[in-house]
C-alpha cells in the first residue's frame, strides 16, 4: 500500500479527523459543562439525571452581577411591575435586587492585573532578552541561569516570605503589588522565550540601521521590534495565562480592593446556598478574555509556539 | 571633497590579528576594491570604517574629520552588506526610504518619493517596490541592497562582496551598472572581493590584503604588471601565473631563486622542450597545459592550434618575474 504524508488517502484523513475531534470533544467537556450550566436555573443546574436539554435562563448571571434579599409575598405583590429582565427574574424566586455584588470591580482587578503585569513582563523581558542577545555581558549565562533558577520551584514556596514582606511594605491587596509579583514569575519566563526570538534575528538588520543614520534605540525600536513581534505575541499569552489565572498568592496576597475573580469565584457559592448556575457564569465570563487575546494573537501564536524553529 | 585615510588600524578578535597596521588613503571619486581571500581583513576593514567594529589602535579620517569617536550613524557612510540585509517587514520601496527618514537625513517626503524612484529605475525594480522584501528573488534583493545605499549622498560606499551571492550572469550586469554609477555619480567606492574579474573590470584602485596587512596598492594594471610578490601575482589573472623555479629554464638559470610566468609571457618556437599534457578549448583562447621536467606550466595557445596533446614544443619565458626565496619580487634584473 502506497503511504504518503503529503497526500493521505480519504481513510486516513477520516481515521485522523475522527481521533482529532474525539480528543478535542473530552477537553472540550468541562467547558461545556461549566457554559451550560451557566445557562440553567438552579433546580435545573442540581436536578439528576443532569439536564442536557433544558430552558436556558439568565439568572446565573442575574444573580452574579447582584445582590439579592428575600422579602415576603404581600410586600413582592406591593411593589411597581419589575422594570427589566433582572428583577423579573429576581421576583419570581420572591427575591428583590438589593445592589450589584463585587464581581464586576472583582473582574476588572483580574483585568488591570493581569494585562498589567503582561506588559511589564514583556516590556522589562524584552529589554533584559535584546541586552542578553546583542552585548558582551559579563557573567551572561550565570545571569540566565540565576533568572531561570527563580522557576525551579513553585512560586508558592516562597508564599511566607512574600507575605511577610508585603505587608511590611504596605502592597499588601494593592493592585501594585500584585502586579509586581505576578512580573517576578513570569519575567524569566519572558527574558528565556524573547532571547531565543531575538538570538534568531540576524544583527545585520541592526548594524545596516545603524549605518542608515539610525541611532541604536531607533534601531531597536523600528527593526528589531516588528521582527520579535511573533514572538512577543506568544511570549504575552503565556505571561497573561498565568497572571490571569494564578489562584494561590490572589487568595493569600488580596481580600479586599485588589482582590482578582479567581478568589472572588468561588465566594459566590456561600451566598444563599449553592449556587451553580452563578459560579458557572463567573467562570464563563473569566475565561472570554484570555480567549479572546488567544483568538485575536493566534495567527502568531502557530508560528511562535514552535520557539522560533520554523522560521526561515 | 570625501577622502578617506586610513592610519595604521589595527584590529584583533581574540588571539586572531584580522587586520594589521593598515594604512590606505582613498582619494575622492576612486573605486578602490580591497582584494583577497577569505579571512584577509577585508571585511573587518570596512567595518572597522563604518564604525561597526571599533578598531584597536590607529585612525580614521573621512573628509578630513576624524571620525574613530563617532558612531556608524555621524560617520555618513553607506554599505552594502554580503548577505542584503533587507528590513524584512518592510516593503522595497520602505526599505529604499528608510535611509532617508533617518533622524539624521529627514528628507521631505516628496523628495523621498523622488529619489526611491530614481534609484528604484537604474536599477530596474521599480515594478518590484510595493514589494515585501522577503518576496524578491536573489538579484532583486540584491539590488535592492545596493539600491538603499545608493538614494544617499555619503561620504564613501562601502560595498562587501555584494555580487558573490548572484549568478554568473547577473554579476556581469551588476558590475557593469556599478562601474556606470560610479563614473556618473563621481562618488567615492570601497568595494571588497575575492574576485579578480571584478576588481579587474571595475576599480581604479586596487588593494591586496593577505592575513590582515595591506601588501600592495596600485592602479589594477600595476598590480597586474609589477606584483611585489608572488601572493601579490597569484592574485590576478587568468590562468593564474605559473610560478616555477628559475633553474627550470635555460634562459633564467641562476638569475633567482623562482620566476613567474604569465600564461601570455610564453614565447613558442625556441628554448626548452616541454611536453603537451592537455588542451583546454575556451572559445574565445584555447589553453595548453604543459609539462617541463615535471614542473606543470599553463600557458594560452598560440593562433591556430598547432600543437596537439602529446607532442612536444618548445617554449621560452619573455619578461618573468623575478621573485627570491620568501617570495618578494626582485626588481632590476634583465631579462
Amino acid at each position: 500500500m502506497s503511504y504518503s504524508i503529503t497526500e493521505p488517502s480519504s481513510r486516513q484523513k477520516w481515521v485522523a479527523g475522527t481521533l482529532v475531534i474525539t480528543y478535542a470533544l473530552i477537553t472540550m467537556v468541562p467547558l461545556l459543562w461549566i457554559m451550560m450550566t451557566s445557562f440553567k436555573t438552579p433546580p435545573d443546574s442540581i436536578s439528576y439525571p443532569p439536564k442536557v436539554m433544558y430552558q436556558p435562563s439568565l439568572e446565573g448571571y442575574v444573580n452574579l452581577f447582584t445582590t439579592r434579599t428575600r422579602v415576603s409575598p404581600e410586600k413582592l405583590a406591593s411593589l411597581p411591575p419589575p422594570a427589566n429582565f433582572a428583577e423579573e427574574i429576581v421576583r419570581n424566586r420572591d427575591m428583590v435586587i438589593a445592589g450589584p455584588s463585587k464581581f464586576g470591580g472583582r473582574f476588572l482587578n483580574s483585568v488591570i492585573i493581569g494585562f498589567g503585569s503582561t506588559f511589564l513582563s514583556i516590556f522589562l523581558g524584552t529589554l533584559a532578552a535584546y541586552a542578553f542577545s546583542r552585548f558582551k555581558i559579563p557573567l551572561a549565562d550565570d545571569l540566565l541561569f540565576f533568572i531561570l533558577s527563580t522557576r525551579m520551584m513553585p512560586p508558592i514556596a516562597v508564599a511566607i516570605p512574600i507575605f511577610l514582606m508585603y505587608r511590611k511594605l504596605g502592597l499588601n491587596d494593592t493592585h501594585l503589588g500584585m502586579i509586581l509579583l505576578y512580573t517576578a514569575v513570569n519575567i524569566s519566563l519572558a527574558v528565556w522565550l524573547l532571547k531565543g526570538f531575538i538570538d534568531e534575528i540576524p544583527r545585520e538588520y541592526e548594524e545596516a540601521a545603524l549605518i542608515d543614520g539610525y541611532t541604536r534605540f531607533q534601531a531597536f525600536y523600528k527593526v528589531v521590534l516588528p521582527q520579535a513581534a511573533t514572538g512577543i505575541a506568544s511570549t504575552a499569552i503565556f505571561c497573561l495565562i498565568f497572571a490571569w489565572n494564578e489562584y494561590a498568592f490572589a487568595v493569600l496576597l488580596t481580600s479586599g480592593t485588589a482582590q482578582t475573580a479567581p478568589p472572588f469565584i468561588p465566594t459566590i457559592i456561600g451566598v444563599g446556598g449553592l449556587d451553580w448556575p452563578a459560579i458557572a457564569a463567573g467562570a464563563t465570563l473569566f475565561l472570554l478574555p484570555v480567549m479572546i487575546f488567544t483568538v485575536m494573537l493566534r495567527k502568531h501564536l502557530l508560528r511562535g509556539i514552535t520557539f522560533g524553529a520554523v522560521r526561515k | 571633497m570625501s577622502e578617506v585615510i586610513l592610519q595604521n588600524l589595527n584590529k584583533s578578535f581574540g588571539s586572531e590579528h584580522a587586520v594589521v597596521d593598515m594604512s590606505l588613503t582613498i582619494d575622492d571619486g576612486s573605486f578602490v576594491v580591497l582584494l583577497g581571500p577569505t579571512g584577509a581583513g577585508k571585511t573587518t576593514t570596512l567595518r572597522l570604517i563604518s564604525g561597526l567594529e571599533e578598531m584597536d589602535s590607529g585612525s580614521i579620517s573621512i573628509d578630513g574629520r576624524v571620525v574613530d569617536s563617532e558612531t556608524p550613524a555621524q560617520r555618513d557612510v553607506a554599505m552594502v552588506f554580503q548577505q542584503y540585509s533587507l528590513y524584512p517587514h518592510l516593503s522595497v520601496r520602505d526599505n529604499l526610504a528608510f535611509p532617508l527618514r533617518s533622524p539624521i537625513l529627514k528628507t521631505s517626503k516628496s523628495d523621498i518619493d523622488r529619489i526611491v524612484n530614481e534609484v528604484a529605475e537604474v536599477l530596474q525594480i521599480t515594478h518590484k517596490l510595493g514589494n515585501r522584501a522577503t518576496e524578491l528573488s536573489g538579484g532583486e534583493m540584491q539590488r535592492v541592497s545596493i539600491g538603499r545605499a545608493l538614494v544617499r549622498d555619503p561620504a564613501i560606499y562601502l560595498m562587501d562582496e555584494p555580487l558573490s551571492s548572484l549568478d554568473a550572469r547577473l554579476r556581469a550586469d551588476l558590475r557593469i551598472e556599478l562601474k556606470r554609477i560610479h563614473s556618473d555619480l563621481g562618488s567615492t567606492l570601497l568595494y571588497v572581493t575575492h574576485d579578480q574579474i571584478e576588481a579587474m573590470t571595475m576599480a581604479t584602485h586596487v588593494g591586496v590584503l593577505q592575513e590582515g596587512k595591506l601588501v600592495q596598492f596600485g592602479t589594477p594594471r600595476e598590480i597586474y604588471e609589477n606584483p611585489n610578490s608572488v601572493y601579490v601575482a597569484s592574485r590576478l589573472g587568468l590562468p593564474r601565473v605559473n610560478i616555477l623555479p628559475a633553474e627550470l629554464f635555460s634562459a633564467t638559470k641562476g638569475m633567482s631563486h623562482s620566476i613567474g610566468l604569465r600564461p601570455e609571457h610564453i614565447a613558442y618556437g625556441e628554448g626548452d622542450p616541454a611536453v603537451v599534457k592537455r588542451i583546454e578549448h575556451l572559445g574565445d583562447q584555447t589553453r595548453l597545459h604543459m609539462d617541463l621536467n615535471g614542473q606543470a606550466i599553463t600557458a594560452i595557445s598560440p593562433e591556430g592550434n598547432p600543437h596537439a596533446a602529446g607532442s612536444t614544443v618548445k617554449i621560452k619565458p619573455i619578461n618573468p618575474l623575478y621573485f627570491d626565496e620568501s617570495g618578494d619580487r626582485i626588481t632590476g634584473t634583465n631579462a
